[in-house]
């Protein structure tokens, strides 16, 4: 009989090797040696941790219980692996562009990096993996009772406690190997190797019970199959619904699953390694199972009424005294158990730490601007927490379920919870239009309907929900039973339960989908996602070389500049040891140089750009973001550079405009003194003159004195108005004139302004309309007749027709007021027209007593009393137009 | 020996007064009032001395003494121009034109006819 301590022994021996292997491949990664290490083999072999404790022991408890069905569990993954190549290539490829971690972090990635998507899977996968952690945990516990109940000189541990120690054994060995560096590809070298060898190690030992149960117990081959042909468990009593439904929910788990994922995509080192699995995996598989129905039937045949069947492939060996042969066995589905519970609490504790556990330090430490390192120790421990917190579930789960029946049945339930990642999951790779609301509300509804249908009824009739629930729905709502949803009543409860989560799920996926618009970020990752082939270069890039730091320096030339780019390199070569301008592409040396580009084109873009060079990894949407961030500051800032120099030039053209008005007035300026001095000397010079002759000529006759001395009176009149116009003009000009305002009817102002200019309009017929002229009028009527009299005496004096006729036409015109003076004469030349309103502008022959001004204080005035003054061309004689807003002059009435 | 003078001059005051001081020492005047056709009364009317204002409706006095200068008749005939802005730069034109003399308005009666006999060497 074997001694459970030689057994305890050869169990630690065998952990002790573990962790030797895990170890050594450590070491060969860490020294680049990774060559065996990349084997297509080893990825395949890492696959196998599909094959759990529950397939090494439960495959064949699942076959005497429930005949051929068992191998749905394998048909499954093997269509997957052979059947969805397409869409497990692209899982592949997206995880090694995307730099996926988890299958938490892919759903999130896709769906536009949403947190809360990612939270919710991480929580389902929790409470998918954790029964089975409790699982391995309870076949570790009971294949070791099962030895003790052999071994009569030992009293038996208490079942809990084992469990305890293997637990916390599993918890160390993954904490020491899989956090041992934070690799951003989340790769486990000494892990996956330790898997591998516990692969081969679980297959051996099958087989080895396999061929003894065959040859040693059955007698040979053909008797065994008699036996089997004998046996319930040999018929193929196909139930098509179940089968099919089995499969599928089995290949869904084969890609869902986070330790599949894990071993699948996270820590697949090359994609072409998935051809090999293609056919390796199911062959695995195929040979895992060959063995399970006759050990199943050989275990009913010859073991006592009642023995768990679940443990036939321990029994049947210890029954038989075969210790050794018993003890690999142990070995096997101990393998099986921890290989299992390694990869899972690393899957899981790279989501619950990086989905859950982080962004929570991070908000309650006000993160965003942490230093690297600091991170990187919180990640550590935030891993090693979730280790340790997933396996301490999961014995939470064993003790509270009490190591309950047939395990197996939770095993399924598990697979249904994860498998409803898949719409999210499948959806999102390929189909652009899948956008986070639909992946949420998919998830929602199917691991609700997942929850009330299997995994509480899950937990045994009436455990947590009450018999009567079960069987008459809750409230009495008939259709709402758990296991008869719609009342449709009939179907295998796992097959009903998979079924309607599923399609609820993958409805509302759609419907949602459809209904809305993916955000930009979800827009931009799904396209990565579906178009990762495009996107992506093809696998197998070379390694870090000389080449790649040829290129970072043509990069660096052009944004450093050549003389600065090849120093920075030439420094690094220097303290390398090295005699040439290209250094080793060391981290340190990619650090600095990222610092080095970011000052001239910032971080993001820096960093995006050696990650391009380097790391041969695809921009990811958030450099992508980044990247635009800071272009977009960049432009803005270019932009204010750009307005601020439009704005120099704004202020230039603004100041030459200035420099040339300047220049204008002081030419008008000099223009008028000059015009001025004209018309002040000219008078002057009549007078001296004409005053001289009389002081110095003799003999003058009377009436030519008296014409000398009117000439020297007129010229003083002409001189004292022009002094007078030109005071009026300044004042108006300077805007120094204050309006007196005063009410008055229009008519008596233009009879006033008649009157005024006295015996010139005598001369002059004046046509009027005085009932037109009937109009109040609160204005400068001083002013404004002002502009009257000079329009009138100007027609009196110039106007050339035989019999000089001036009609005054007053109309309103949309709160206007509009007086036109139009004589019949010649009138003005039209070149003439844009000048007559200039000071001193005057219009043909000169005429004694015009000093050129009256026009232009009419146009001042004009202006001052809200108006206008202006020629009107067309009208047979000379026309000038008043007007005048009528809003003051209706104000008055 | 009678003298000849055309007064080029639009104020009609003026021409009056510049007139009877002319006549008044012997001098038999003529007059024009336009700018325009100036150059044609100087060639028909080869007077002795010309008196220009320089202001003139139709055209500057400035270019019909540059004009006169121009032609070989009038090159060398005196000329007295009068004007009424008494700046330098006025000044200075007038001589570029070609002016025998140059006086501003208002003068001295009696520093005209200095003058203008000065300039035909009486």
């Amino acid at each position: 009989m074997a001694s459970l301590n030689l057994l305890l022994s050869v169990s630690l021996a065998y952990v002790a090797l573990l962790f030797l292997v895990a170890f050594a491949a450590e070491r060969a990664a860490l020294r680049g040696r990774v060559g065996w290490l990349r084997s297509p083999l080893v990825y395949t072999l890492s696959l196998s941790i599909y094959c759990t404790a529950w397939t090494f022991y439960g495959a064949v408890g699942y076959a005497a219980r429930s005949g051929l069905e068992y191998l749905t569990i394998y048909l499954g993954p093997s269509l997957a692996m052979i059947g969805w190549l397409w869409a497990v290539r692209k899982m592949v490829r997206i995880g090694r562009s995307q730099k996926i971690t988890s299958v938490a972090d892919l759903i999130s990635s896709r769906y536009g990096k949403s947190t809360r998507l990612a939270v919710f899977v991480t929580i389902m996968a929790v409470v998918g993996t954790t029964p089975y952690i409790a699982l391995q945990l309870q076949s570790v516990t009971l294949s070791f009772a099962a030895f003790a109940a052999m071994d009569p000189a030992t009293t038996l541990p208490g079942g809990s406690s084992t469990a305890l120690w293997v637990a916390a054994g599993l918890a160390f060995f993954t904490v020491l190997f899989g956090t041992r560096n934070l690799d951003a590809n989340e790769r486990h070298h000494g892990v996956v190797m330790a898997i591998a060898v516990e692969a081969v190690v679980k297959l051996c030992a099958l087989v080895a019970v396999g061929v003894f149960v065959i040859w040693g117990l059955g007698g040979g081959l053909s008797e065994t199959l008699a036996r089997i042909d004998a046996s319930p468990i040999g018929r193929w009593e196909m139930v098509n619904g179940r089968w099919a439904g089995l499969i599928f929910l089995s290949a869904a788990a084969f890609l869902c699953l986070p330790r599949m994922f894990q071993v699948l995509v996270v820590e697949n080192e090359d994609e072409r390694h998935l051809q090999t699995a293609t056919w390796a995996f199911p062959a695995y598989l195929m040979v895992m199972s060959l063995f399970v129905v006759p050990i199943a039937v050989m275990g009913l045949d010859l073991l006592p009424e009642g023995s768990n069947p679940d443990l036939f492939v321990l029994t049947l060996p210890l029954h038989d005294g075969r210790t050794g042969l018993a003890m690999l066995s142990f070995i096997g589905g101990f393998s099986s158990a921890t290989s299992m519970v390694i990869v899972a609490s690393i899957a899981l504790s790279t989501m619950v730490s990086n989905h859950i556990v982080m962004p929570i330090w991070l908000r309650v430490t006000g993160g965003g601007a942490v230093v690297s390192g600091d991170v990187r120790h919180v990640v550590m421990l935030a891993r090693r927490v979730s280790i340790v917190g997933v396996v301490l579930l999961g014995y939470i789960y064993y003790r509270v379920s009490g190591g309950g029946e047939a395990l197996a049945a939770i095993g399924l339930i598990s697979f249904s919870g994860v498998a409803q990642f898949l719409p999210a999951l499948v959806g999102g790779i390929f189909w652009r239009g899948a956008t986070r609301n639909g992946a949420m509300t998919g998830l929602i509804v199917g691991s609700a309907i997942w929850t009330w249908c299997l995994f509480l009824p899950g937990f045994g009739d009436g455990v947590v929900i009450p018999v009567h629930v079960l069987e008459a729905g809750p409230f009495g709502l008939g259709w709402l039973r758990p296991e008869a949803l719609f009342g449709i009543e009939g179907i295998d409860p796992l097959v009903h339960g998979a079924l309607w989560s599923l399609f609820f799920n993958t409805l509302s996926f759609v419907i949602v989908s459809l209904m809305g618009f993916p955000t930009p970020v979800e827009r931009l990752q799904g396209a990565q996602f579906v178009n990762v082939y495009q996107y992506s270069e093809s696998p197998g890039r070379g390694a870090a070389g000389p080449v790649q730091t040829e290129d970072l320096l043509m990069m660096s030339q052009r944004i450093l500049g050549p003389a600065q780019a090849q120093a920075l390199f030439l420094r690094e070569a220097r303290a390398q040891g090295l005699a040439s301008y290209l250094p080793d592409p060391t981290p340190g040396f990619l650090q600095a140089l990222e610092r080095e580009l970011a000052g001239s084109v910032g971080a993001a873009t820096a960093h995006a750009m050696v990650g391009q060079l380097t790391g041969g990894a695809v921009v990811s949407v958030e450099d992508l973001m980044a990247v635009a961030d800071e272009t977009a500051q960049i432009m803005e800032y270019s932009s204010q550079l750009e307005a601020k120099s439009q704005e120099l030039t704004r202020t230039a053209r603004q100041l030459r405009a200035a420099n040339d008005k300047l220049t204008q007035l002081s030419l008008q300026k000099d223009a008028f003194l000059s015009q001025i001095s004209h018309e002040l000397r000219t008078p002057m010079t009549s007078i001296r003159a004409f005053s001289e002759i009389l002081r110095d000529t003799d003999g003058l006759g009377t009436e030519q004195r008296l014409k000398y001395a009117s000439i020297i009176h007129d010229e003083a009149v002409r001189l004292t108005r022009l002094l007078d116009d030109l005071l009026d003009l300044s004042v108006l000009e300077n805007g120094q004139i204050s309006l007196n305002l005063q009410e008055g009817r229009l008519s008596a102002l233009i009879d006033h302004a008649i009157s005024a200019t006295g015996g010139a309009a005598d001369r002059l017929r004046i046509r009027r309309n005085r009932v037109a002229e009937t109009l109040l009028l609160t204005t400068d009527l001083d002013r404004l007749g002002q502009v009257f009299i000079n329009l009138i005496a100007n027609a009196a004096k110039y106007c050339d027709a035989e019999r000089p006729e001036l009609s005054i036409h007053v109309r309103q015109r949309g709160g206007t007021l509009i007086v036109d003076f139009i004589d019949n004469g010649t009138g003005i030349e039209t070149d003439q027209q844009a000048v007559i309103f200039e000071k001193f502008a005057r219009v043909g022959e000169q005429k004694a007593g015009g000093a050129g001004l009256g026009l232009a204080i009419c146009r001042e005035i004009m202006q001052r009393l809200g108006g206008t003054i202006g020629y009107l061309p067309g009208q047979g004689g000379a026309a000038f137009r008043v007007t005048m807003p009528l809003a003051r002059a209706m104000a008055a009435q | 020996m009678s003298k000849n003078v055309l007064v080029i001059e639009d104020e009609p005051n003026i021409i009056e007064a510049i007139g009877f001081i002319l006549s008044r020492d012997g001098w038999r005047v003529a007059t024009h009032s336009n700018g325009e056709d100036a150059v044609e009364a100087v060639r028909s009317r080869m007077p002795d001395l010309v008196i220009l204002d320089v202001m003139l409706p139709g055209r500057s006095g400035y270019d019909i003494l540059r004009d006169l200068r121009g032609a070989e008749a009038t090159a060398g005939m005196p000329v007295l121009m009068l004007t009424a802005r008494g700046q330098n730069r006025d000044r200075e034109m007038a001589e570029a034109a070609g002016a025998s003399r140059f006086m501003t308005k208002p003068f001295s009666n009696s520093e005209v006819l200095a003058a203008v006999n000065q300039l035909i060497g009486a």
